[in-house]
């Protein structure tokens, strides 16, 4: 429990995944690997896992907080925050370190905030779990925070539901909840996926700012490259449930494995108004 | 990535990925839908005690080893033995015999409402699903009030209008009991009214009624079956209740709901006479009601 | 369930951006309502008429039974209006129901009307105890089959439900009587009290239960108690299989939603993302079932009234159907009905109160 308080930002990288493996039972007997022998390091620093649907980077964001469903199985070698194993707290301990060191942003805010509850009684609610402070306190904190995700009219929506939100708006009520607790870590799985692209851009920019502020680490989760390469420092592609690169996002365009520079030409240019567009050859041995 | 078994015989042709004929595909899911259903123990636990009914109304004159009707003074009143299984009624009866043709009894009650309650209250949904506008406004309206009453109490109000017996109360409980099948076919007919195929057939020049009755009805089946084998269920305690009142069956006739009620007055030292047909009542009904239990986990899982 | 079918898509607001009034929108909402109510009033009266006065072969002998004088048989005839158009009769009829006219009991020779609101509370009363009784012990068990999910306590849950669809509500009273009356004499048997006790409190409320209590006759309280656990507690067991039925549907749906995923994101114990998270929003749908379960049980009443002597509702309508009490008969359908048709009503009122997107 000290180990967790004590909380030293020291020689150990923020986290650490060494060989991760998940795998899911379905009904019938039969196993899937969604996540495997994946690794890397995270520093204060943004990274960025790209993939399309079913390569498993979801599920990585989600055994990092040991949220698998009870189908599935985590296996890892290593998966530390600042040096401790997440993998050997207990269950107990693992909920002081949700939503209180480690967060997460979801995708549809619409269906992630609970709807018959107050949008402030939520955020509030997240920072109480962790902290003991009055009603009153919480209250001005969340506030606050609202006010940090350019919210600005914060008493308004303290009282709104979530149903009365718009979407740009919700996301940043999200974003309020999942950092008031002031985390080391923040997972944002696929946060803009479900907004109207005018918005996106304001949503990544609050994003953007508040990572910066608080310094925090970030772990974009998202399946689109273009995006990734502007808004992170490191890349990693994955495709079922393997990593198959990993660069610099400056370096996006120097990428080796054929997947990456499949991913790459599929992707058309403004410049190049006359091209055919490619598409994606699937190599089984990707698979392997 | 998936383990795969491998498979022989006449499992490899009724599982085959791509079917011959729309026979082979048909037989391939009934396959399916068996095994899934096979794996929930209370689910065949229902099918064996509905199969049970079946065979026990079926073969009832050679099952029973005294006639239902018979009176045997001398021994009324006595206790399950080795002549009476079950002991006798207050006129000297073999219950054992009773509950057993009392079986065909509960069988051709929910025969009757089945049969009556399925086709109205399809055509009714289809009709209304179909067509629309102001019919579908009119029929819709109809059919909630009909599912607005109280089954039981209209069902004694009708009897007490037009006699008691076994065919009032059929037709007392199926008043009541068609407007949920109606819903069902209207919500399928319209999830379907549009949808490309039907167009195609309608282009062909199909009327009206074909499509309806032809396509439209046949995909409406599983949920009807889920929705019937649980109403059966309710409709069989519903056939006793009447039958307690001495609404339904007539004495000497042995039916299960009557058989409680006449054994009541010696509930306390002959407890038998009363208990054992409402045992029967109960098992049917269990039957009845993990049959469709475990039929909707398997062919119709969105419903949880 | 619902009768109307009250699409929660259709309440939670229409197209954003459409600036009608929301008064409007509301009053036109209760015209709705009221529509619905009106439609329904009449379906069921007609219904009622017509097994009343077009079914039966000479719905006057109907009325006063085969042994009348041949005075109150023309009398009756007179009243019914048998040689006017049916329309006219069916107006009449529904007007007299609305003034409350629901004719003259042949047994008790007093309005049926007044009979019926005598009867009633009884049967409040035994609804009421037994709805509790099946919230209390439904909505937990459901709760603990759908986090249990297909583990023993759910399957066990789940059967413990089943046993309550399958069993005959009649026959489980007499078995109850015969055990927990007869054998241990843990409880008191048919009667909602025992005879001596009868008169002793005055019926201010209608439930013996509460004027027992504020008059301070402990005693009737406890002899009252006694006599009604037993046919509450298997009504409620009716109740409770429903509830919790309905309780573990609800949940499952619940938690395999985002926002779950959110509360345990946010570092929370499973006991308050349960408790807090999913039963709150179960209960939106669960309250409306509530009601609903309310009314059916008043339709189990009438063969439990029957099994346990209890001088409700149910019991005056089997008694006149035995008497061939056909006014009492039809006009104890009609006041069910509409008391059926009113909970249905109050059930979808209340989602409307209880729902906060519903009330946008």
């Amino acid at each position: 429990m000290s180990s967790i308080q004590q909380m030293s930002k020291n020689h150990n990288p923020l986290l650490q995944i060494e060989n991760l493996n998940v795998e899911f039972l379905n009904h019938t007997g039969n196993s899937i690997r969604a996540v495997r022998e994946v690794s890397f390091t995270l520093g204060q620093e943004r990274l960025g896992i790209v993939g399309e649907s079913g390569s498993g980077k979801s599920t990585v964001g989600r055994a990092i907080l040991s949220l698998i469903p009870p189908t599935g199985k985590i296996k890892a070698e290593k998966i530390a925050l600042n040096g401790i194993d997440l993998q050997k707290l207990s269950e107990l301990e693992m909920r002081k370190i949700r939503g209180n060191k480690i967060s997460m942003i979801m995708q549809d805010p619409k269906h992630a905030l609970n709807p018959v509850m107050r949008v402030g009684e939520q955020i509030a609610e997240a920072l109480r779990l962790h902290n003991n402070i009055a009603r009153s306190e919480a209250k001005q904190k969340v506030l606050d925070i609202l006010k940090d995700v350019q919210i600005r009219d914060p008493e308004r929506v303290y009282r709104a539901y979530p149903h009365e939100l718009s979407g740009g708006m919700g996301q940043r009520v999200m974003i309020a909840m999942m950092l008031i607790p002031d985390p080391n870590l923040l997972i944002a799985d696929e946060p803009t996926s479900a907004l109207d692209v005018t918005v996106q851009m304001q949503i990544l920019a609050i994003i953007d700012d508040l990572v910066r502020e608080k310094g925090m680490g970030l772990i974009f989760i998202s399946h689109d490259l273009n995006l990734m390469a502007s808004f992170c420092d490191r890349v990693l592609i994955m495709y079922a449930g393997k990593v198959v690169e990993e660069c610099q996002a400056s370096e996006l365009a120097q990428a080796k494995h054929p997947y990456t520079k499949g991913l790459l030409s599929c992707l058309p240019t403004v410049e190049n108004s006359n091209q055919i567009l490619a598409t994606l050859n699937r190599d089984p041995a990707w698979l392997e | 990535m998936m383990k795969e078994k491998s498979l022989s015989g006449w499992r490899a042709w009724i599982l085959a990925e791509t079917p011959d004929s729309a026979l082979q595909a048909r037989l391939s899911r009934f396959y399916l839908s068996w095994l899934s259903f096979k794996r929930n123990p209370l689910a065949v636990i229902g099918l064996m005690i509905v199969v049970f009914l079946v065979l026990i109304a079926l073969f009832a004159p050679w099952l029973s080893l005294h006639l239902p009707t018979e009176q045997n003074l001398a021994d009324r009143l006595q206790a399950p033995s080795s002549t009476y299984w079950l002991g006798t009624d207050e006129l000297g009866r073999d219950i054992y015999s009773r509950v057993i043709h009392g079986s065909k009894i509960t069988l051709y009650i929910i025969f009757l409402v089945a049969v009556i309650v399925v086709p109205l209250g399809l055509f009714v949904g289809t009709t209304a699903g179909y067509f629309g506008g102001i019919i579908d406004k009119i029929l819709m309206r109809i059919t909630d009030i009909f599912m607005a009453f109280p089954r039981l109490i209209l069902a004694l109000a009708f009897v007490a209008v037009m006699g008691p017996s076994i065919e009032n109360a059929v037709i007392a409980i199926t008043i009541t009991s068609w407007p949920p099948y109606a819903r069902i076919a209207r919500a399928e007919t319209i999830t379907i009214r549009h949808s490309e195929f039907i167009l195609a057939i309608q282009q062909q020049g199909a009327s009206a009624w074909r499509i309806m009755f032809k396509h439209i009805v046949p995909l409406c089946t599983s949920s009807v079956i889920v929705r019937l084998t649980l109403d059966m269920a309710g409709v069989i305690l519903i056939a006793a209740g009447l039958g307690f009142l001495g609404l339904g069956a007539q004495p000497p006739s042995p039916e299960w709901g009557l058989m409680i009620s006449q054994g009541r007055q010696y509930l306390l030292d002959q407890w038998w006479v009363s208990t054992i047909p409402g045992i029967a009542i109960f098992i049917v009904s269990l039957g009845f009601n993990l049959l469709g239990d475990g039929l909707r986990d398997v062919l119709d899982p969105t419903n949880v | 369930m619902s009768l109307w079918n009250l699409n929660k898509k259709t309440l939670s607001g229409g197209a954003v951006g459409k600036h009608i009034p929301a008064v409007l929108l509301f009053i036109n909402k209760v015209l709705q309502f009221i529509g619905s109510i009106l439609l329904t009033f009449l379906g069921l009266t007609a219904v009622t008429f017509f097994i009343g006065r077009v079914m039966p072969i000479d719905p006057v002998v109907a009325i006063v039974g085969d042994r009348a004088s041949s005075v109150t048989y023309e009398r009756v005839k007179l009243e019914l209006g048998l040689d006017k158009p049916l329309y006219e009769q069916y107006w009449k009829f529904l007007t007299d129901i609305l003034q409350g006219d629901l004719g003259i009991s042949v047994t008790t020779s007093q309005p049926v009307l007044q009979d019926i609101l005598h009867f009633f509370p009884a049967t409040w009363e035994l609804a009421t105890i037994a709805t509790i009784i099946g919230v209390a012990f439904g909505v937990p068990m459901g709760v603990f089959a759908a986090t249990h999910q297909g583990r023993w306590l759910d399957h066990l849950i789940r059967f413990i439900g089943l046993i309550g669809y399958s069993i005959p509500i009649f026959w489980l009273g007499m078995v109850g009587l015969l055990i927990f009356y007869a054998k241990l004499d843990w409880v008191s048997g048919p009667g909602r009290v025992d005879f001596f006790y009868d008169g002793i409190v005055e019926n201010r409320s209608g439930f013996i239960l509460i004027d027992a209590a504020l008059q301070q006759e402990w005693e009737v309280l406890r002899n009252a108690f006694s006599h009604i656990i037993l046919p509450a507690s298997l009504l409620g067991y009716y109740s409770l299989a429903y509830i919790a039925r309905m309780t573990r549907s609800f949940m499952l749906e619940q938690l395999s939603k985002e926002y779950i995923i959110t509360a345990r994101v946010k570092g929370m114990s499973e006991r308050r993302v349960v408790w807090k998270h999913a039963l709150g929003n179960t209960l939106i749908p669960l309250v409306t079932v509530i009601v609903l379960s309310y009314a059916y049980l008043l339709e189990g009443s009438v063969l439990t009234e029957t099994i346990f002597a209890w001088p409700g509702i149910g019991l005056y309508i089997t008694n006149s159907l035995f008497n061939a009490d056909m006014n009492a008969v039809l006009g104890g359908t009609i006041v069910v009905g509409c008391v059926f048709v009113g909970f249905n009503l109050l059930s979808d009122l209340i989602y409307i109160l209880v729902d906060p997107r519903a009330r946008s």
